[in-house]
């Protein structure tokens, strides 16, 4: 367990609780009440239950012929997309709202970018008699406005937010805003990030995602650990579910791909890896995007689910470790890959997971290899955006 | 001995703390309002450095934060234009700003900045307790400086004492859950609140911050603790064209006797 949280909330030289007093009392209080829950029999049984008879897990392990051929190895999506909701989202929205029920909070606040989140949480809301707010920013809210929909039907309130870029950045301050101002409300943050416990707890709750590929593989290929685990990531929720159980097996190749945007030299990109240095980011120390004042730079990348300007602190401890292989993928990158899995498989990828597909094109696999790739979400949110993108290629096309 | 040190030994009633952001209204307002607010009744300066992500502040000065980082104002600057007027200012001036803008501007660098320029103390809320005490108390000490803690209705007895021990010059008070400029008025619950701590007989001077926009809101501070701190309604009353008219002017709805 050499690369989990020590006791203080630090993964190595990130992570923590950098926040105000004003959300001391609350994050000790989750802190506290989450290491009761975790180990507790009731809660697993709740949890499993509901993931195996709510979301319908375990989500199929699927292997790809077409793709295998093409990329010259054995190639597996995890099926996160096929969960209740869409998204990976909602295995920690459960996990999180159960905590929340236990606190006995009646209201829910919660940030999101895609709306995976926001849809994962507010319709574990719903389920759970919870009052749920939203926070989004106003341009996500505009490009992901199918799961804005879904979250208002589901009875949650949709804020937009107005300040900063009006992305997932913004949306995490105005959240966390708000739980300032409103303590006894539950904060359920989405990913890996935020002050500890959050980093934890998250990737605690998501590495259903990893126990299942190793239950699936050994079924399927006689062995629980493949050759590479391949996950996008952006705060990495679906990145520390999928390496999870596999962190401490150095047999196993793990590669995490942050979205590059229009390229990691142009600054118009969502790689903190690459391209941030070490800082606070909402209340813990990672890899941020960032000016020498330390002011926070706006991420961009095409898909709103990862134009996040931090990563979560394990994956920051991960990259100074060198356990995790950090790769970049550009917009049109992620675009080609994701309109390549639409015709190849009939399957059509969350722009984020497609920037996990584009990855496959710059690893040199040898034949026998075993890839496991997590589609983290469906690409139902995203479609205008690839229509958009498929005409300008099948325009191009005829032109030529 | 710093000057915070010098002030509540020469004054332990009625402190006026303002808070401004640096920058704002203008690029070069800083060392303007400075100037202005210490031939007032004012007793104490907070100075907040503007950050893009400033996540304990209301929208009044999360504004004022976008608008001074707009007109170009950073830290090294703000440096400057302090310790180019240091021998004019009287009145002690405390830094408030983010963890994440001390620790890329080199934590080192930044406290001997503070010394060079004169700054009495630092308020940086999202800083851990615990790393404060590692790394930094001692280096505070040398420079004399006061890093000042804040504590909340929901802090409980032993944290308030650990904090009243640590902190230097002043505890701050935040009279309610809440961000910058967000509370309407002092209810029963900041009032008990209130009566809590002077119960507590802590060995270090108060101020109440967070809420005070008024002359009424002062006094009960006042009555309540050693003063108090008024940020987001103090830059809602700038008037960027009339700046010196407009602060005398906020500065007399406080203190009505100047």
């Amino acid at each position: 367990m050499k690369y989990f949280v020590d006791k203080n909330g630090y993964y190595g030289e990130f992570g923590g609780a950098f926040i105000p007093e004003m959300l001391h009392y609350n994050i000790i209080e989750i802190e506290h009440k989450y290491k009761e829950l975790i180990t507790s029999d009731e809660y697993q049984k709740l949890y499993k239950k509901l993931l195996k008879n709510y979301v319908g897990r375990p989500t199929p392990l699927y292997f790809c012929k077409k793709y295998s051929d093409q990329y010259n190895a054995r190639i597996y999506l995890k099926r996160e997309d096929l969960n209740y909701t869409g998204s990976h989202k909602i295995n920690n929205a459960i996990g999180q709202a159960l905590l929340a029920k236990k606190l006995e909070k009646k209201k829910v606040i919660a940030e999101t970018g895609a709306g995976q989140h926001g849809v994962a949480t507010a319709t574990i809301c719903a389920l759970m008699h919870l009052e749920c707010i939203i926070f989004m920013g106003e341009k996500d809210i505009q490009r992901q406005y199918s799961n804005v929909i879904r979250m208002k039907s589901l009875g949650a309130e949709v804020n937009p937010v107005l300040s900063g870029d009006k992305t997932l950045k913004d949306a995490v301050n105005e959240a966390i805003r708000y739980w300032i101002n409103h303590p006894e409300s539950y904060y359920l943050m989405g990913s890996t990030v935020g002050p500890h416990p959050y980093p934890q707890m998250v990737a605690d709750i998501q590495s259903i995602i990893s126990e299942e590929i190793k239950t699936q593989l050994r079924k399927i290929e006689g062995h629980p650990d493949p050759n590479y685990v391949i996950a996008c990531i952006g705060g990495g929720s679906n990145a520390a579910g999928s390496f999870y159980h596999f962190l401490d097996n150095d047999s196993v190749t793990l590669v995490a791909v942050e979205a590059a945007g229009l390229g990691l030299t142009t600054k118009k990109t969502a790689a903190s890896i690459h391209c941030g240095t070490k800082g606070i980011l909402h209340g813990s120390m990672t890899f941020v995007l960032q000016d020498k004042d330390g002011q926070v730079i706006p991420a961009y990348s095409i898909s709103p689910g990862l134009d996040y300007p931090g990563i979560g602190p394990m994956f920051a401890n991960l990259f100074v470790k060198k356990r995790v292989n950090f790769l970049s993928s550009t917009d049109e990158e992620a675009l080609l890959a994701g309109y390549e899995l639409t015709r190849l498989e009939g399957i059509i990828p969350a722009l984020e997971s497609a920037h996990a597909l584009a990855a496959l094109k710059k690893i040199p696999f040898q034949k026998e290899d075993v890839v496991v790739i997590t589609l983290s979400g469906r690409g139902d949110k995203d479609i205008n955006v690839y229509n958009k993108f498929f005409l300008k290629l099948s325009n191009n096309e005829s032109n030529t | 001995m710093n000057q915070i040190h010098n002030l509540f030994k020469n004054k332990n009633k009625n402190i006026l703390c303002i808070y401004f952001t640096a920058g704002f209204p203008y690029l070069n307002s800083t060392e303007e309002i400075i100037k202005i607010l210490q031939d007032l009744p004012v007793d104490l300066i907070e100075i907040g450095i503007p950050y893009s992500d400033p996540l304990s502040d209301g929208m009044i000065i999360q504004k004022s934060n976008q608008i001074a980082l707009s007109n170009g104002m950073n830290i090294s600057l703000l440096f400057d234009q302090i310790e180019k007027i240091k021998e004019k200012i009287k009145i002690p001036i405390i830094l408030m700003g983010y963890y994440n803008q001390f620790y890329q501007f080199r934590e080192n660098k930044f406290l001997k900045n503070c010394k060079k320029s004169g700054i009495s103390g630092l308020i940086l809320p999202d800083l851990p307790v615990d790393i404060f005490l590692q790394k930094y108390q001692n280096i505070f000490k040398k420079y004399f400086l006061s890093m000042i803690f804040l504590i909340t209705p929901k802090t409980n007895s032993s944290r308030i004492s650990m904090l009243s021990k640590i902190s230097d010059g002043f505890l701050y008070i935040v009279s309610s859950s809440s961000t910058t400029g967000s509370s309407n008025s002092f209810g029963e619950e900041q009032i008990s609140f209130f009566k809590r701590i002077k119960k507590l007989s802590l060995d270090i001077p108060k101020l109440i911050g967070f809420g005070i926009k008024d002359k009424k809101t002062f006094d009960l501070a006042c009555k309540y603790a050693n003063g108090g701190i008024i940020g987001s309604s103090f830059i809602q009353s700038l008037d960027k064209d009339k700046l010196k008219k407009s602060i005398i002017k906020y500065i007399k709805s406080i203190i009505f006797d100047y």
